[in-house]
C-alpha cells in the first residue's frame, strides 16, 4: 500500500468510506435534483425553506467540529467560538456589503448604514474589501490572528480549564460590545444585511442557493476530513494525552503549548469559514451572534452529540439546531426550557452524548452475542 | 402640564371678577397665529407681567383655551368667559375648538409661566421657578426678572435670579451691562453658565468683555472640576457596591466552593421580582406601610433566593462536584429555564418596582453633584451584607464548617461535619446573597427576565480579579473595578471604558491566573 492508501484507510474502514460517499451523493446529486429539478407542486421537491436550513445547519455543524476538535480531542472549553464564527462572517459580510453597490436605499456606492452616518469614505478596515479574494483571505487571517495571539498569551501562561473558559466569554462579550458600537464601522445594532450579489451573480436565486449549499457541503465533508485526519495522526494521540494528562505529557518532553495553539488557531479558522458560508445563505450578520449565549450554545451541541467524536459533533448540531428550528415554530415558548432541559440532563445522564451512547448499547449488544456464543468458536 | 396648581384658583378668581380688557391684539396672536407669532405673543404677555396675562397663559397651558368663530374663549367646566373681553360667554358655543400647544409652544409656555411664578408669596414655588429659568430664559423676562429680584430675600433664590439676570443682560444689554454680567457669572455653580459663557464668547467682538469672561468662565471651571470629580468618586464606589453585591454570593459558590455556577444572575434576578411581588402585596394590602415594604421585601428576596438555591443544588449540581466544566453547562442550562419561567410567570416585558418615598431624591453637594439616596443606601446595604458575611463565616459554627469543608472535604467529614448537608446550606447562603442583590438592584434599575445576565460576566470577572477563596480579594476587585470602569467612562465612554476593563482582565489572568490575593500553597494543578 502506497502513502496515499494507506492514509486512506487510516480514516475510515471501507463502511464508513461507503457511508461518506452515500451523504455526498446525497448532499451533491439527489439535493439539487430535488430543489431544481423536480417541480414546485410535486410532493418531492425541496423548498427553499429547507435548503437554507440545512445550509444553516451544515455551517453549525463545521462549527461543532470545531468546537469538538479543542474540546472533546484536547480538553479546551471555549465559550468565545462565536466570536471566530461571527469574525468570518463579518469579513465576508463586507464583501457582500460592497457588492449592492448603488442599490441601496440612498442610491449611493456605500452601504446604507455609511450614508446614513453621513460617513464620505470608506474607513480603513474596509480598504480593499470590494475585492472577492481579499475578504476570503480575511476571512481566514483574522479569526486565526485573533485565536493565535490569544491563545499564544493564554496557553503560555498555562492559563486552563474553568479560567479558560471564562475569559473567552469575555473576550466575545467585549467583541459584541464593541461591534454594537457604530463607530466601529460595520454597521452598529443591525450588522450586515440586504445582499444582492455574490461575485457579480444575484444571491436570491436558486441556482445561487443550491451553489452555497453545495460548497457549505464541499466544506463540511473535507473539515471531517481533515479532523478526522488530525485525531487519528500521531499529533491527535498527544492532543488526547494533553486532555487527559497534561503535566505528564510535558514531563515526557512534548511542548504541549505548541499543540495547544494549533489545533486552537485551526479550530478558530475554520469556525470562521464556517460564519462566511453562513452569512450568504442567512442574509444577515449581527452582533448578537457573538453573544456570550450563542457560544455556550456551540458546546451544547457537541455534549449532545458526544465530544471526542466528530460523527458526534454534526449529529448534535443536526440535532439541536432541528430541534430549535421545530420549536421556535410550534412552540416558541417551551424553546428554552427545552433547551434549558438539554444542558441539564445531557451533562448529568449522557456525558457521552447520543453517539457515545449509541456506541455504549452497541458494544453491550457486541459482548452479549459474545458471551452467548459456545465455547471455543469466539475469536 | 401642572406647573402652577396652587396658582391657578388665585389666578381664576381674579379673572372671573375684574372687567378684563386684554390686549385683543396679543390674544388674536396666541389663538390663530403660526408658532412664531404665537411664541412672540407669549412673551409679549410675559412682559406685561400682570395677572390677566398670567390666567390666559395658564389656560393655554392646561388646555381651556378655545376658539369659537373669531372669538377666543377661557373654557372652564360649564362656563366660558371671553379671552379678550372678560365678558362672560353662555351658553357654550358648539362649534368651540381647543387650540393645540407643539412641543416648541409648550416649552415656551413653561418658561413664561415659571417667569410669572417667581414673585408668587410661597418659597419653594419661587425656587421652583427660579430652577426652571436657569435652564434657559428669554429676553422678555428681564423685567420679570429685576421685578422679582428686589422683593426676593430668599438665601437659596435669590443667587439663582441673580444668575438668570446676568445670563438675560449677556444677551440682550449693552456694554456696560454685559461686563456686569460677565462679573456677576463667575460665582456661579451652574454647567448651564458654562455653555452660556462659551456661546457668548463665540459669539462677542469686544475684547476687553471676552477677557473678562474668560476668567470667569476659568474660575467656573475650576469650581465645576471639583464636583465632576466628586461625581465621578461616588458613582465609582456606587458602581463598586453594586459589583460587591453581585459578586459576594459568587464569592462563597465559586469562591469557597468551586462550583461554576452560571445561573448567579438568574438568583440575583429571582431576588429582584420576589421584591416587586412584595412590593405588590404591600400596595395591595398595606398602603399606609408601603415605604416601609423593603424592610419585608429584603428578607423574602434573600429567604427565595436561597431555597431555589438549596434546591438546585440537591437536584443538579450536587451531582457534578469536580466536574466544573459539566457544572458550567449544567447551570446554563439551569438559568435558561429559570428566565423562560420567570417569562412565562410574569411576562416578557420589564416591571415596575417603586422606590420607598425615604429612598427618592438625593443630597445636594455641589450644583452639578448630587448624590442619589438610592445608591447611597445601596452603599450601606453592600457594607452590612459584606459584614453579614464575614460574621457568618468566620464566627459562627456554620462557617467553621464550610470552611473545614472547602479546605478539607475529607478529614471534615472524619471528624463527623455533615458534608452534603453543609454544602447545602452554604450553597444556599451564596445564593441567598444573590437574592438581596437583586433587591438591591431593583432599586436602581430595570427588573425584566434578563436583569441576571447583565451581571453574570461583571461577577465571574470580579471573583476571578479578586482570587478565588478571598472575600478581601473580591472587595478590592468590586471596588478597583467600579473605579476603573468609571474613570475610563469619563474619559472615553461607557462601551470603550468596559471594552478596556474586560481586555485588562483578560490579559490579567493570563500573567496572574489565581487573582489578586491567592491562597498561598504547593498546588501545581487544582
Amino acid at each position: 500500500m502506497g502513502p496515499f492508501a494507506s492514509a486512506f484507510s487510516r480514516l475510515y474502514g471501507a463502511k464508513g468510506w461507503a457511508a461518506l460517499g452515500a451523504v455526498a451523493c446525497v448532499i451533491f446529486v439527489v439535493f439539487p435534483l430535488l430543489n431544481l429539478v423536480v417541480p414546485a407542486a410535486s410532493p418531492f421537491h425541496l423548498s427553499a425553506y429547507w435548503v437554507t436550513l440545512i445550509g444553516k445547519i451544515m455551517c453549525y455543524a463545521i462549527v461543532a467540529m470545531a468546537m469538538d476538535l479543542i474540546w472533546g480531542y484536547a480538553g479546551i472549553l471555549s465559550l468565545g467560538h462565536g466570536l471566530f464564527f461571527a469574525l468570518g462572517g463579518y469579513a465576508f459580510g463586507m464583501y457582500l456589503m460592497r457588492q449592492i453597490g448603488s442599490d441601496g436605499q440612498y442610491r449611493q456606492n456605500m452601504p446604507d448604514f455609511m450614508v446614513f452616518l453621513d460617513w464620505k469614505e470608506f474607513p480603513w478596515q474596509w480598504w480593499n474589501s470590494d475585492q472577492f479574494w481579499w475578504c476570503a483571505l480575511l476571512v481566514v487571517v483574522v479569526p486565526g490572528l485573533l485565536a493565535f495571539v490569544f491563545g499564544y498569551f493564554a496557553f503560555r501562561s498555562r492559563v486552563k480549564g474553568v479560567y479558560f473558559s471564562i475569559i473567552t466569554q469575555a473576550l466575545t462579550y467585549a467583541a459584541m460590545l464593541l461591534f454594537f458600537r457604530n463607530a466601529t464601522g460595520f454597521g452598529g445594532n443591525n450588522g450586515f444585511t440586504d445582499f444582492r450579489r455574490i461575485l457579480d451573480i444575484p444571491i436570491a436565486t436558486p441556482q445561487a442557493r443550491m451553489t452555497l449549499f453545495a460548497v457549505s457541503g464541499a466544506v463540511l465533508i473535507g473539515t471531517l476530513l481533515l479532523a478526522r485526519w488530525i485525531v487519528t495522526s500521531k499529533f491527535g494521540r498527544v492532543l488526547a494525552a494533553i486532555r487527559d494528562a497534561e503535566q505528564r505529557v510535558m514531563f515526557c518532553g512534548y511542548n504541549t503549548v505548541h499543540y495547544k495553539l494549533f489545533v486552537w488557531t485551526l479550530s478558530a479558522v475554520l469556525c470562521g469559514i464556517a460564519g462566511a458560508l453562513y452569512v450568504p445563505q442567512v442574509g444577515i450578520i449581527n452582533p448578537s451572534e457573538m453573544s456570550p449565549a450563542n457560544s455556550i450554545e456551540i458546546a451544547i451541541w457537541v455534549a449532545v452529540g458526544g465530544r471526542g467524536t466528530l460523527t458526534g459533533a454534526i449529529a448534535g448540531a443536526g440535532i439541536v439546531n432541528g430541534a430549535k428550528s421545530y420549536f421556535t415554530q410550534a412552540f416558541p415558548e417551551f424553546w428554552l426550557y427545552f433547551l434549558g432541559l438539554l444542558f441539564i440532563l445531557v451533562t448529568l445522564f449522557l456525558p457521552q452524548g447520543v453517539v457515545g451512547a449509541l456506541g455504549q448499547i452497541r458494544d453491550k449488544l457486541r459482548v452479549r452475542k459474545i458471551t452467548r456464543m459456545p465455547p471455543g468458536k469466539a475469536s | 402640564m401642572r406647573i402652577l396648581p396652587t396658582a391657578l384658583p388665585f389666578v381664576l378668581g381674579l379673572l372671573a371678577s375684574a372687567a378684563l380688557a386684554q390686549d385683543a391684539k396679543t390674544v388674536e396672536k396666541l389663538a390663530f397665529g403660526d408658532s412664531d407669532e404665537r411664541v412672540e405673543a407669549v412673551a409679549a404677555l410675559v412682559a406685561a407681567g400682570d395677572e390677566k396675562s398670567a390666567a390666559l397663559l395658564q389656560a393655554l397651558a392646561d388646555g381651556e383655551l378655545y376658539t369659537a368663530g373669531k372669538r377666543v374663549l377661557i373654557v372652564r367646566g360649564a362656563g366660558a368667559v371671553d379671552a379678550a373681553t372678560g365678558a362672560k360667554v353662555a351658553p357654550l358655543p358648539e362649534d368651540r375648538e381647543e387650540i393645540t400647544v407643539n412641543n416648541r409652544l409648550r416649552r415656551e409656555l413653561g418658561r413664561a409661566l415659571a417667569a410669572l411664578k417667581l414673585v408668587s408669596p410661597g418659597r419653594d414655588a419661587r425656587f421652583a421657578a427660579a430652577r426652571e429659568l436657569a435652564g434657559g430664559a428669554e429676553p422678555a423676562m428681564l423685567p420679570l426678572v429685576k421685578k422679582a429680584l428686589a422683593t426676593e430675600t430668599d438665601s437659596a433664590v435669590k443667587p439663582l435670579l441673580e444668575q438668570i439676570a446676568a445670563a438675560l443682560e449677556l444677551k440682550a444689554g449693552d456694554r456696560e451691562a454685559r461686563l456686569a454680567a460677565v462679573r456677576k457669572l463667575a460665582a456661579s455653580h451652574s454647567p448651564n453658565t458654562k455653555t452660556l459663557l462659551l456661546s457668548f464668547l463665540e459669539a462677542e467682538k469686544d475684547e476687553d468683555l471676552r477677557i473678562e469672561a474668560q476668567k470667569s468662565l476659568r474660575e467656573i471651571e475650576g469650581r465645576l472640576a471639583w464636583g465632576e470629580r466628586a461625581g465621578i468618586v461616588f458613582t465609582s464606589i456606587s458602581l463598586g457596591s453594586i459589583l460587591l453585591l453581585a459578586a459576594l454570593g459568587l464569592a462563597i459558590t465559586y469562591g469557597l466552593m468551586g462550583v461554576i455556577n452560571l445561573a448567579h444572575g438568574e438568583l440575583i434576578m429571582i431576588g429582584a421580582y420576589t421584591t416587586y411581588v412584595v412590593q405588590n402585596l404591600f400596595r395591595a394590602h398595606a398602603p399606609g406601610v408601603f415605604d416601609a415594604y423593603l424592610a419585608c421585601a429584603a428578607p423574602a428576596a434573600f429567604a427565595v433566593a436561597a431555597l431555589v438555591g438549596m434546591a438546585l443544588e440537591r437536584s443538579v449540581i450536587r451531582w457534578l462536584y469536580g466536574r466544573p466544566l459539566e457544572t458550567l453547562l449544567a447551570t446554563w442550562g439551569i438559568s435558561l429555564m429559570l428566565i423562560q419561567g420567570v417569562r412565562t410567570i410574569f411576562g416578557a416585558a420589564n416591571v415596575q418596582v417603586e422606590n420607598p418615598v425615604w429612598m427618592s431624591g438625593g443630597i445636594e453637594v455641589l450644583a452639578n453633584v448630587v448624590l442619589p439616596w438610592s445608591r447611597i443606601v445601596i452603599i450601606f446595604f453592600a457594607a452590612a451584607v459584606l459584614a453579614g458575611m464575614w460574621l457568618l463565616l468566620t464566627r459562627t459554627r456554620l462557617g467553621l464548617f464550610v470552611r473545614g469543608v472547602t479546605q478539607n472535604r475529607s478529614m471534615a467529614s472524619c471528624v463527623g461535619v455533615p458534608t452534603a448537608r453543609v454544602d447545602t446550606l452554604a450553597f444556599g447562603l451564596g445564593s441567598g446573597i444573590a437574592g438581596l442583590a437583586g433587591c438591591a438592584l431593583s432599586q436602581i434599575g430595570n427588573v425584566g427576565p434578563d436583569l441576571g445576565q447583565a451581571y453574570i460576566v461583571d461577577s465571574f470577572m470580579v471573583v476571578v480579579l479578586g482570587g478565588v477563596g478571598q472575600l478581601a480579594g473580591t472587595v478590592y476587585a468590586a471596588l478597583g473595578l467600579g473605579f476603573a470602569n468609571k474613570l475610563l467612562e469619563a474619559w472615553q465612554g461607557a462601551v470603550l471604558a468596559k471594552i478596556a476593563v474586560l481586555v485588562f482582565i483578560i490579559f490579567f489572568i493570563q500573567k496572574r491566573p489565581q487573582g489578586m490575593f491567592a491562597l498561598k500553597g504547593r498546588a501545581v494543578e487544582v
